[in-house]
C-alpha cells in the first residue's frame, strides 16, 4: 500500500483535495442529525430565553453585558471580579473533554464540535442543490454551464446566509436579543455589531465552506494530542482486518471461503468528510463520526454478511477476538478514574464558590506612597483605599471599623461630609472610599489589623486583613 | 548521493524525515498544505498596502506621506481633542464653582482630583515626590502642618505665586543668619538648639531660662512667642514633631546657624487657571489640610481667592 508515496517526494505544499462525501444513512448519522439539531438550536435561539431578574436588570438569561461588566447565565451572575468562575467553566470543559475522549474516543470531533457542525451543514446544503458525490464531483469538475453557474451561485448564497445568520446570532449573546433584532430591520444597529457579524459570516463561509477537513488536519491542536488521552480500551473506530482481509471484489453467490469479508466496494471512503481510508488503521485525520460504519453496515447487509466489519470497538477487543476471546467494554480504568475524581474536585470547588458567592465583599488595599504619615502632634496615620461590592439589587449603607488597634480615629476622604458610619454604595455597583486611619501609638513595626465591614440592616460582614505601619522598614 | 545522504524513509508511514530526531521521535517531510502558502503571499501582499496608505519609505526630506496623511501627530492631536471634548462637560460646572462648592459636590470633586492627580505627577513630584511624601527641604504635604497655610485657597495661592519665587505676589520671607553673620555666638545658637529641641517635646536642659531670654528677643517676632509659628509671615511651628530639615540636633543647629530659605516655582502663567484649581483641591485632600474638618465644610464661605476667608 502507498507504495507511491515511498518515492522521495519532492513536493513542498499540497493541494487542497475536494472531499465530497457521499450520502449515508445509519444509527451514527442519525445520531449526527441529532447532535447537529440541538447544539445549533441552542446557538441560535439561547438568546431569546428570557429570565425575569427584576426591574431594570437585563431579562436575558444567557448574556454578557460587556458596558455594565456584567455576565448573566439564568439563576448566576458574574462580576469582572469573579472571572475566575469563567476559568473554573473552561477548565471543567476541558477535563469533561478529556474523560469523554478516554471513554469513547474523539466524539467531540465527530458529533459537536461547530468546525464539524456546520461543515455537515454545509454538505447537506450543498447535496440539496448540487446532488450527492458523484453529481457534485462531474459539476465542480466539468464545464461553466448554466447549471453550474446557478447551482453554485445558490450553494454560495444560502452559506453565506448561514453565516450571516450565525454572526447575528453571536451578537445576540451580548446585547438585549430582540431589541436588537429590531434596531437591525430598522438598519440602526452599531459598527461594532455590524463588523463582528460580518466578520463571523465570512469566518463561518470560509470555515466551514471551504477550510472544511483541514481545520481538523492542520489547525486544530486537539486533534493533534488527543491520542495521549487514549489507551487500549479506548473506544475508536475500527476496521476488523482479521475479518476482512485479504479483500477483493465479491460477486453475488460466489463462495466466502479463503477470503476476507471486505469486498472493497469503498464505501466507508465515499461517505469520509476527511477523505481518509479507515482501513488503514486509526489517522489522525479521523473525527470518529462512525459514517463509515453506517457505511459499511449497509453493505454487509446487502451481501448478507454480520454487521461491524468496521466498528466503534477498543484496539484491546480487536486483538482479543482474533483469539476468539470476547471482553465487555470496560468502562472502570485507572484513566476514567482520575479523570472523574478530578471533575468531582473541581465541580464541588465551583459549586462551592458559587453557593458561597457573597452578596457583599470588600478589598482594602493599603496606600503604597506615602507608607504613613506623621502628624504635627506625633500621631501616625494610614491611608487606604476601600473598595466595597455590592451584588445586591438594593442601595446599601454599610459601617466600617477596624479591630487591632486601640484608640483609632477613622475618617473618610470624598465629597462632603461622610462618616465611616455610612459608607453608602448604590445597588448593583461598586464603592470607592479612601479612608485613613489615624493613632497616637509609638513608631513600631507594621501592626495586622482587621477592617470590617458591617451591613446595617442584615448584619452581614466581611472582613479584610490590612496592615497599620509607623516605622519606615529598615533594610 | 552517497548512501548516508539518502532521506531517511520512515517505515510506518512511507514518508521521508527531516533527520531531526528528539529523544527517537523522527520529524516527517510531511508538505505543508497549499493554502498556507496562499496565506503567506497575501500577508506580503496586505504589506504592500501599509506602505501606500501610512507613512513607511525613507526618503531625504523625511518619508512617505501614505494616503490617507496619519501621524501620529494627527493621532495625538485627533485624542487631545476628544479628551478636551470629554472633560468639557465638567469644565463647565467646575469654572463657576467656588472651592467650598467643589469639596461638596462628589462629580466636581472627583474632577478635581483626578485632575489633580495627573497635573501633580507631571510638575510637583519632581520636588515632592510622586507620593507627596517630600524629603529633606521638600515639605510633605500629606501632613498636617503647612508653614503658609492649609486652607485650599492658601494652597492655591501658594501655587499661584510660589514661594520666593519670581513672581511678583510671591510668598516671602527670610530668616536671618543666626550663626554665620555673627547674631548668635555658637555656644547660643548650641542652646538656642536645646531650647527649640525642648519645646517640641524634648528634654529641657540646664539653659532653658537662658534659652527662653534670647528666643523671645530674636525668634518671638515670626515664630511666635510660644514658637507655633505664623501663616502670615511662613514661619514653621517649632513645637510639633514635623521638621522640614529634619529633627536632629546637628539639623536644628544647622539650620539656626545658617538659615533655610527654600524655594517654590509659581504656576501662574505656566499651568492654566482650571488646573491650578484641581492642584489645589487633590494637594488640600492629599491629607486633608488644615484646620477645616469635614463637618466644617459646609460652614465655610469660600468665594474666590482671600486670604483672610478663615478668619
Amino acid at each position: 500500500m502507498q507504495e507511491s508515496s515511498r518515492e522521495p517526494n519532492p513536493q513542498y505544499f499540497k493541494k487542497q483535495e475536494r472531499i465530497y462525501p457521499k450520502r449515508v444513512w445509519g444509527k451514527y448519522r442519525k445520531l449526527k442529525w441529532i447532535a447537529m439539531i440541538i447544539t445549533l438550536g441552542i446557538y441560535y435561539f439561547a438568546p431569546f430565553i428570557r429570565w425575569d431578574r427584576g426591574p431594570g436588570i437585563p431579562d436575558q438569561a444567557i448574556l454578557i453585558d460587556l458596558n455594565a461588566q456584567r455576565a448573566y447565565w439564568f439563576f448566576i451572575e458574574i462580576w469582572p471580579q469573579e472571572v475566575y468562575l469563567l476559568t473554573g467553566i473552561l477548565i471543567l470543559a476541558a477535563i469533561a473533554l478529556f474523560f469523554v475522549t478516554s471513554l469513547f474516543g474523539r466524539v467531540w470531533c465527530g458529533y459537536l464540535c461547530p468546525q464539524t457542525v456546520w461543515t455537515d451543514l454545509f454538505v447537506w446544503v450543498e447535496r440539496i442543490i448540487q446532488g450527492d458525490r458523484n453529481k457534485r464531483k462531474r459539476l465542480s469538475e466539468g464545464p461553466w454551464t448554466f447549471e453550474k453557474i446557478w447551482k453554485k451561485t445558490a450553494t454560495h448564497m444560502i452559506w453565506l446566509a448561514i453565516g450571516w445568520w450565525t454572526g447575528g446570532a453571536f451578537v445576540l449573546y451580548f446585547n438585549d436579543a430582540p431589541t436588537l433584532v429590531m434596531d437591525f430591520l430598522h438598519f440602526d444597529v452599531s459598527t461594532t455589531v455590524l463588523a463582528f457579524m460580518v466578520g463571523l459570516t465570512l469566518s463561518t463561509y470560509l470555515m466551514a465552506g471551504f477550510s472544511r477537513e483541514q481545520v481538523c488536519t492542520y489547525m486544530c491542536p486537539y486533534a493533534r494530542f488527543q491520542s495521549a488521552m487514549f489507551d487500549d480500551n479506548t473506544l475508536i473506530i475500527g476496521y476488523d482486518e482479521a475479518r476482512g482481509e485479504p479483500r477483493g471484489k465479491h460477486k453475488k453467490g460466489d463462495s466466502w471461503e479463503g477470503r476476507g469479508h471486505c469486498i472493497d466496494c469503498t464505501a466507508c471512503v465515499q461517505v469520509c468528510p476527511t477523505g481518509i481510508d479507515i482501513r488503514k488503521g486509526l489517522q489522525m485525520e479521523c473525527i470518529a463520526c462512525g459514517l463509515c460504519v453506517d457505511a459499511c453496515n449497509d453493505i454487509m447487509d446487502k451481501v448478507d454478511l454480520p454487521r461491524g466489519l468496521i466498528r466503534y470497538d477498543t484496539v484491546r477487543h480487536m486483538e482479543l477476538q482474533k483469539q476468539g476471546i470476547f471482553e465487555k467494554f470496560r468502562i472502570i480504568r485507572p484513566r476514567t478514574i482520575y479523570y472523574s475524581i478530578l471533575l468531582a474536585i473541581i465541580g464541588s470547588v465551583m459549586l462551592y464558590a458559587l453557593i458561597a458567592r457573597a452578596p457583599t465583599q470588600m478589598t482594602v488595599l493599603h496606600d503604597r506612597n506615602p507608607l504613613f504619615i506623621q502628624l504635627s502632634d506625633g500621631t501616625i496615620r494610614n491611608g487606604y483605599s476601600v473598595k466595597i461590592l455590592n451584588k445586591t439589587y438594593l442601595d446599601k449603607t454599610f459601617t466600617l471599623e477596624v479591630e487591632g488597634l486601640e484608640d483609632y480615629v477613622l475618617t473618610v476622604r470624598a465629597a462632603g461630609n461622610i462618616s465611616p458610619d455610612a459608607l453608602f454604595v448604590p445597588a448593583d455597583s461598586v464603592g470607592q472610599y479612601h479612608v485613613f486611619l489615624e493613632s497616637n501609638i509609638k513608631p513600631s513595626d507594621p501592626k495586622d489589623v482587621i477592617f470590617t465591614l458591617t451591613d446595617k440592616m442584615t448584619d452581614f460582614e466581611d472582613d479584610y486583613e490590612s496592615t497599620f505601619i509607623s516605622k519606615r522598614p529598615r533594610g | 548521493m552517497s548512501e548516508e545522504n539518502k532521506p531517511e524513509i520512515d517505515e510506518h508511514t512511507g514518508v521521508e524525515t527531516t533527520g531531526h530526531e528528539w529523544d527517537g521521535l523522527k520529524e516527517l517531510n510531511n508538505p505543508a498544505p497549499r493554502w498556507w502558502l496562499w496565506i503567506f503571499y497575501i500577508t506580503i501582499i496586505w504589506s504592500v498596502g501599509y506602505w501606500i496608505v501610512y507613512p513607511s519609505w525613507p526618503t531625504l526630506s523625511g518619508a512617505t506621506k501614505g494616503v490617507i496623511g496619519w501621524t501620529q501627530f494627527t493621532k495625538l492631536e485627533a485624542e487631545q481633542a476628544e479628551i478636551a471634548a470629554r472633560q468639557q462637560q465638567f469644565l463647565e460646572k467646575f469654572e463657576p464653582a467656588s472651592f467650598n462648592q467643589i469639596l461638596n459636590d462628589q462629580e466636581l470633586y472627583a474632577f478635581a482630583v483626578a485632575g489633580g492627580r495627573a497635573a501633580f505627577k507631571d510638575n510637583c513630584a519632581t520636588c515632592h515626590g510622586t507620593g507627596a511624601e517630600g524629603g529633606k527641604g521638600y515639605p510633605n504635604l500629606n501632613d498636617d502642618d503647612w508653614i503658609w497655610g492649609g486652607h485650599v485657597e492658601e494652597i492655591y495661592e501658594t501655587l499661584l505665586y510660589g514661594i520666593r519665587s519670581t513672581h511678583e505676589e510671591t510668598r516671602y520671607n527670610i530668616m536671618p543668619r543666626f550663626g554665620v553673620d555673627g547674631l548668635l555666638k555658637r555656644e547660643e545658637v548650641a542652646i538656642m538648639t536645646d531650647y527649640v529641641l525642648a519645646i517640641s517635646g524634648g528634654a529641657k536642659t540646664g539653659t532653658f531660662a537662658r534659652g527662653a531670654e534670647i528666643f523671645k528677643s530674636q525668634c518671638a517676632s515670626c515664630h511666635g512667642a510660644d514658637g507655633r509659628g505664623d501663616h502670615d509671615f511662613g514661619a514653621p511651628n517649632l513645637t510639633d514633631a514635623i521638621w522640614l530639615y529634619g529633627g536632629e540636633r546637628q539639623d536644628v543647629y544647622e539650620s539656626i546657624f545658617y538659615a533655610r530659605a527654600g524655594m517654590m516655582p509659581h504656576w501662574q502663567g505656566r499651568l492654566d487657571e482650571n488646573t491650578i484649581r484641581q492642584l489645589s483641591v487633590y494637594v488640600h485632600e492629599m491629607g486633608g489640610g488644615e484646620g477645616v474638618k469635614p463637618e466644617e465644610r459646609a460652614a465655610l464661605d469660600v468665594q474666590g481667592v482671600s486670604l483672610d476667608a478663615r478668619e
